[in-house]
């Protein structure tokens, strides 16, 4: 395992990274199928070269990039983040990419812009789990515009130095550290600029369950489910579940006044 | 047809003890998996899952017993259903046991998910469904509380699988295929039960061998 040794950054975790065999092997990504161990035995159909993305709405400079060209536009960096998915467990995990507000910015929002949706490849071909109809294909997600442009949120290429495997949503993914992993859209093939609030897959699939913002929150269970503990992949025992999963200092502000019991 | 006849009624003492011995290899095997890393990255998530299935698994098997003896007229699966039976329980425990350690024995968390959380509510019911039929398992139990108690209480069963399959149906995520293969086994069970020991088809039944 090559990684260069370098200080960790303003927001980096400083705990202990989940190994690569398991953040590799054990993901949700039902594109593939719905067993944690799908993606990792299929990822090979996928094909994130050539890949293009297309970017539209309400920006100024609609456009659709090769994924190497859009990439080229920024200086990659690492973030060591932690990742709480929704059914209980967490990893943490060393993404390599670049903070979603430089492309917004790049992109040059118009005044009506509010919130950005995103979409997942949609070929039954690449992805054998799409040709099921387990969720709504294509999968899609969102977040506020504010979001979106909080430092912390980022685009992810690669993991641990190496180029992204298909099985963590090669080849551009979206990592939101402080919401649920379903939030992080892999394998996007459009970024849209919105006026409204975009639809999103989970939500589409039971409303009571998963709703838009997905913030981590121990104090909201999930219907069937407790969140006030995870299991970190490695760990046999439970911790405790953070709000916002340990990053409130930095993104509590953006909830001020909202009801995060209605809006969770 | 006289060798077929023996056949049929002969005691074959192997059964019972087979069964056994096969119903506790996925727990040998689960045993070995998990001092081996084999069970993945969520070792107690793959473990809770896997004794959930045998449960249910288990469960089903020892309800079709009945249908297929009604079926083949053979005697022979009656004889294995309380092994089965036994066996479900005995991976129900291990399932409510391996979720006691996933949730460290807090009392507390643990009696917020059976009162508020009806995916956790089912799954335990179920299991104190199967408590006084595995009690009541012994050889002299039928003779004690007498032939018409015991087999209305051991009853319980049929709520015992439903619920539990709901547990199940509940427990999935998004993909409800497989607690609805369940189901459907389930159901079809039944109606072979309800379809074959119709009025007018006892005479047949009756004479189960005649049948083969």
């Amino acid at each position: 395992l090559v990684r260069p040794k370098r200080p960790l950054g303003p927001y980096d975790t400083s705990e202990a990274i989940t190994p690569w065999a398991q953040a590799t092997t054990y993901n949700n990504f039902y594109e593939f199928g719905t067993d944690k161990g799908d993606p990792a035995r299929m990822a090979a159909s996928l094909k994130p070269r050539p890949w293009t993305v297309r970017i539209d709405g309400e920006v100024k400079k609609p456009q659709t990039v090769d994924i190497d060209t859009l990439q080229g536009w920024f200086p990659l960096e690492d973030r060591v983040y932690r990742m709480r998915c929704v059914e209980g467990w967490s990893m943490v995990m060393p993404w390599l990419g670049f903070p979603l507000a430089a492309l917004i910015r790049r992109l040059e929002p118009t005044g009506k812009a509010k919130y950005v949706q995103f979409t997942s490849l949609y070929d039954p071909k690449q992805f054998p789990g799409q040709r099921g109809n387990v969720l709504d294909w294509p999968y899609v997600e969102g977040l506020r515009l504010d979001e979106a442009l909080h430092p912390l949120t980022f685009m992810a290429v690669g993991l641990d130095g190496r180029v992204l495997p298909g099985q963590n949503g090669a080849p551009l993914r979206l990592v939101v550290p402080w919401k649920y992993g379903f939030k992080n859209i892999k394998s996007i093939v459009r970024i849209t600029l919105a006026e409204k609030q975009p639809q999103t897959t989970w939500a589409l699939a039971a409303s009571d369950e998963y709703g838009f913002y997905a913030n981590v929150n121990p104090a909201v269970p999930h219907p069937r489910w407790s969140q006030a503990t995870e299991r970190r992949i490695g760990e046999l025992g439970r911790r405790a579940t953070l709000p916002f999963n340990g990053y409130a200092d930095q993104v509590a502000g953006l909830y001020k006044g909202m009801d995060l019991r209605r809006n969770f | 047809m006289t060798r077929a006849a023996a056949r049929s009624t002969r005691p074959l003492p192997w059964l019972v003890p087979a069964v056994t011995v096969g119903g506790l290899f996925p727990a040998v095997i689960l045993g070995l998996d998990a001092l081996t890393g084999a069970l993945g990255a969520n070792p107690i998530q793959r473990a809770t899952l896997q004794t959930g299935l045998l449960t249910l698994t288990l469960l089903v098997l020892s309800l079709a017993c009945t249908p297929l003896r009604l079926l083949t007229g053979w005697t022979w699966p009656a004889r294995i259903r309380k092994a089965l039976g036994l066996l479900a329980f005995g991976y129900g425990v291990l399932h409510f046991g391996i979720y006691l350690l996933d949730h460290g024995f807090t009392l507390s968390q643990i009696t917020e998910d059976v009162i508020e959380r009806p995916f956790v509510t089912a799954g335990f019911t179920a299991l104190l469904l199967l408590v006084p039929l595995a009690l009541t398992s012994r050889r002299d139990s039928v003779r004690r509380l007498g032939f018409e108690r015991w087999t209305r209480l051991h009853r319980l069963v049929y709520a015992a699988v439903w619920v539990g399959t709901l547990h199940y149906y509940w427990g999935v995520k998004k993909d409800h295929t497989p607690p609805l293969i369940y189901a459907a086994i389930l159901a079809a069970l039944f109606v072979i039960r309800w379809a074959v020991r119709r009025p007018g088809r006892q005479g047949r039944v009756g004479s189960g061998r005649a049948v083969g």
